[in-house]
């Protein structure tokens, strides 16, 4: 397969021979690419990581797809369908894709609508277990109306109607091979899942799942031109320092994903002088939830839900305040990210059309008015230097996943906490059990039992509108729903739910951003969330590879076809 | 001795299989969840889904038997059909112990990863024998000589020094500094011919000395005092007294005699052989089989780390029952029936 690839791209260069201004598919050689969490499978559907569905980005492709300025581009579609060129219904309730024309699937096949339809079945399917369903929410029916047509109806007004098939997360499968892979049968099919056919720039020569992938340059790729290089090794395994050695230092690799590197080991590394550390900022924020209810034990099962009562002292919004006015989130961002984070006063730190300014007080760290805020709101000093109102202590169990970064920051918090009376009590969690939703665990980030909690969030692609439904009073996590619920902070505002309910019938995108805007302003103000750090995406690039744009609103891969090597 | 062997082989039985239920019992009582490495853009509700899609709706007894079933009987009915060509008892159907991430049959993930494996960490400890036999000879041979304290102080900085550091020192001076050796073991690499040979060797030079210096340090010590209680045996005095040549004494009597509760430990050594090196092998990224339970474990993959960890046990087992013959071998004076 290495061999043809080689063939076809010299015989791709001969015949441009003449142009020899463009560089040739297959010119460049070998591509090493190291992501230190191994991929563990090449369908984005049975596996949401970002390491797999990076390395299915290589293969599959979406209809649609986000630049790295976070703007729509389509990709196997001819065009971005609006209300405006008549392929987004006039109701908001359908949206129709055109395919591009002559599109080949690398096995020289034609992709059909067919094979749009086929992915929607596939993922909407009971019991197939897909991880990407949400972007079929609100989906009644996906359709073909002809060859190259694919029409997809909401059972609602959808203003914005760009989740299905847009982004890495969502690439179009080829029925041809999937049809036996629906429902039950999906995980069983690993010989597809482990090398699906697709449209994209490499097919799949050997897949070792957790380990490497090999790669070829796909033969049938619709830019004759493209990719720039014959063959690739998507290799896992290490951790993030080593990563970057690879690419910094020894220069065994050409990149290397997510660096989360202690600031100054990075700085060091990059004076090797064999590549370029480059970061870009999505939507991340590392933020403190603040629990609205009282977690205490004595509560049994009522602890931490709406039915337990409030929280003792965290519902006074001057405490809030004071515990975010005296952190320091600059000095916080230069410990623990360097390149990869800044301060950040919202919990929508991009795209800049959303942000906010009204929250900005919380940037400069100021512990004399923090104090004064909480003297003002009667919690005065007690004998052991902890401030106290009616016998409630200001005592915070402040919870987080296990990781060294934000056990510093949980060390640096408690210190400026103990500096305004408020006493701190550290603990950390695997992040398997923290995040894991097991019903059994009380060390769940759903369950909450603790005041603060420190996690990072983010949406994928560029609206926010799935994301702001997080804090709606519905979505509190309780035993009734089983704890599954994405409210953490147990915020629950009737205006706020208006301002949800406002935006998912609102299109003009001017007016979501103010309404956004609204509703993060709305949350920051009423303390239901301390955001920090607004963090970024972190990678190294050889010096020799060129072309490489870090996108953080889709794949890192995103435009692997047009990376090249420097003469 | 034939029947003693029998004899422990059917006791394994009920063993192991007391082994496989606590090992699962473990797995399903730990707090960890396969849907908790996923990104938090995944909202809950599609996470239940996957939940139930993995089976975990299923009651726990019911998950165990599966497993069971899956692994004491599709599993080798497995193996014979491949080996056989064949397709007995409807193989279409069979439902294999299947990995809650990668959706691929367990076994085979284990099968792809042995050869890494058994290259490097076989070979560290197949090396480390090496030095550390002829190590606590020489060591024992001239207590408190120079050679003996250097020995003592290797064998030291080897017991403490955890790989983790080991590791990352030597890939500093040997791939950043001098750019010897590769820092990153390339698991496509197939030996086809010298150039491809030569590749391998180099890329497994630093895994191997980080895991053999530990593997030296511990057998050596062993060795050393092996060695020491024997050279203060009688029998040796007499065969000196009878003229045998120095050599003959040391080498033939002294460390054959030595050398029976080595071979012990070596033999119960070996399983460890099979677990990997799950620290070693992240620092390079050889990604064997340590490796794929490390990582196993962080996505609460438990059908491949109840398999995997279950494998270890038969391993274990088995190892101990022939250390137990070998020594019965080696030694003339154990008998067992």
């Amino acid at each position: 397969m290495k061999l043809k690839a080689t063939l076809l791209g010299a015989a791709a260069a001969l015949a441009l021979a003449p142009m020899a201004a463009e560089a040739g598919r297959g010119d460049s050689g070998h591509l090493n690419i190291l992501y230190w969490q191994a991929a563990s499978i090449l369908n984005p559907y049975l596996s949401g990581g970002t390491k797999d569905i990076d390395a299915s980005a290589l293969v599959l492709e979406p209809l649609a797809r986000y630049d790295e300025n976070g703007n729509m581009v389509p990709w196997l579609a001819e065009s971005i369908p609006t209300v405006e060129n008549g392929g987004v219904s006039e109701d908001l309730t359908s949206i129709t894709w055109k395919l591009k024309e002559g599109l080949v699937w690398s096995d020289g096949t034609p992709v059909t609508s067919a094979d749009v339809v086929f992915t929607a079945n596939y993922c909407m399917d009971e019991s197939g277990g897909c991880q990407q369903l949400a972007g079929f929410a609100d989906v009644s029916s996906v359709e073909a109306l002809d060859e190259r047509t694919i029409k997809i109806s909401f059972d609602k007004p959808k203003p914005f109607p760009y989740s299905a098939f847009v982004g890495s997360t969502m690439p179009i499968l080829q029925q041809a091979q999937f049809k036996d892979c629906v429902g039950a049968n999906a995980p069983n099919c690993t010989e597809q899942n482990f090398g699906p056919i697709g449209t994209g720039p490499f097919v799949v020569d050997e897949f070792k799942a957790n380990d490497t992938i090999s790669m070829s340059a796909n033969p049938n790729y619709r830019d004759a031109d493209k990719p720039s290089f014959a063959s690739l090794t998507f290799k896992g395994g290490g951790d993030a320092a080593s990563a970057a050695r690879a690419v910094l230092e020894t220069g065994e690799f050409d990149y290397a994903w997510n660096l989360q590197v202690d600031p100054t080991v990075l700085a060091e590394m990059a004076k090797g002088g064999k590549g370029e550390v480059i970061s870009a900022f999505g939507s991340a924020v590392e933020r403190l939830m603040v629990n609205m209810t009282n977690p205490d034990p004595a509560l049994g099962d009522k602890r931490s839900t709406l039915e337990g009562g409030p929280h003792p002292f965290l519902t006074d919004p001057a405490v809030r305040r004071a515990l975010s006015l005296a952190i320091d989130r600059a000095l916080l961002a230069e410990v623990g990210y360097g390149a990869a984070g800044k301060p950040t006063c919202n919990v929508v730190p991009a795209p800049a059309i959303y942000v906010s300014t009204a929250n900005d007080e919380c940037l400069t760290q100021d512990i004399a008015k923090a104090n004064q805020i909480l003297d003002e709101a009667g919690w005065m000093p007690g004998p052991d230097g902890i401030r106290q109102k009616d016998g409630v202590r200001l005592s915070i169990l402040y919870q987080t996943s296990t990781n060294a970064v934000r056990q510093d920051t949980q060390a640096l918090v408690k210190d400026w906490w103990r500096q305004i009376g408020v006493e701190t009590e550290l603990k950390n969690i695997d992040a398997a059990v923290f995040f894991g939703g097991d019903q059994s665990s009380p060390d769940t980030f759903q369950k909450f039992y603790a005041d603060i909690e420190m996690y990072t969030n983010l949406f994928d692609g560029t609206d926010p509108e799935a994301y702001m439904g997080s804090w709606k009073c519905s979505e509190i996590p309780s035993p009734a729903n089983n704890w599954l619920g994405s409210n953490m902070p147990r915020y629950c505002n009737p205006e706020y739910d208006a301002l949800v309910e406002k935006l998912a019938v609102t299109a003009a995108l001017e007016e979501r951003a103010e309404i956004v805007k609204q509703m993060n302003d709305m949350l920051m103000q009423d303390g239901a969330m301390i955001p920090l750090i607004h963090r970024g995406s972190v990678s190294a690039r050889a010096n020799s590879l060129q072309g490489v744009k870090l996108n953080v609103w889709d794949s890192q891969m995103w435009n692997v076809a047009d990376w090249s090597r420097a003469e | 001795m034939l029947n003693y062997t029998i004899r422990r082989l059917l006791f394994a039985i009920p063993v192991l299989l007391f082994i496989s239920f606590i090992i699962f019992l473990i797995l399903d009582l730990a707090p960890s969840d396969p849907t908790g490495n996923l990104p938090l853009t995944i909202p809950p509700e599609v996470r239940e889904k996957i939940r139930q899609s993995l089976g975990l709706g299923e009651p726990m007894y019911w998950r165990y038997l599966m497993w069971c079933k899956q692994f004491f009987i599709n599993e080798p009915l497995n193996i014979w059909d491949q080996w056989m060509g064949t397709c007995s008892f409807n193989c279409e159907d069979r439902l294999r112990v299947i990995s809650y991430v990668t959706r691929s049959p367990v076994v085979d993930l284990i099968v792809e990863r042995l050869p890494q494996t058994l290259w490097v960490v076989g070979m560290s400890y197949v090396v480390g024998i090496l030095i550390a036999i002829p190590v606590g000879v020489i060591s024992a041979y001239r207590q408190y000589s120079i050679f003996d304290q250097a020995g003592t102080f290797v064998s030291m900085v080897g017991y403490s020094v955890p790989p983790f550091f080991s590791g990352v020192l030597v890939i500093v001076i040997f791939s950043v500094q001098l750019g010897w050796f590769p820092s990153i073991y390339d698991t496509t690499l197939k030996v086809t011919d010298w150039a491809s040979f030569k590749m391998q060797l180099r890329q497994m030079v630093l895994p191997v000395m980080v895991l053999a210096l530990q593997t030296t340090a511990q057998i050596s010590r062993f060795m050393r005092a092996s060695m020491l209680d024997n050279l203060n045996m009688d029998y040796v005095r007499t065969a000196r007294a009878k003229g045998m040549k120095e050599r003959t004494v040391l080498l033939v009597h002294v460390l054959r005699n030595s050398l029976i509760p080595v071979v012990t430990v070596i033999a119960l050594a070996v399983p460890s052989i099979f677990g990997g090196a799950i620290i070693t092998e992240q620092v390079f990224k050889v990604n064997g089989i340590g490796q794929l339970l490390i990582i196993g474990i962080q996505g609460g993959d438990a059908p491949l780390v109840q398999t995997l960890t279950f494998i270890f046990a038969v391993l274990i087992v088995l190892f101990n029952l022939i250390a137990d013959i070998l020594y019965g071998i080696l030694d003339p004076r154990i008998r067992y029936d």
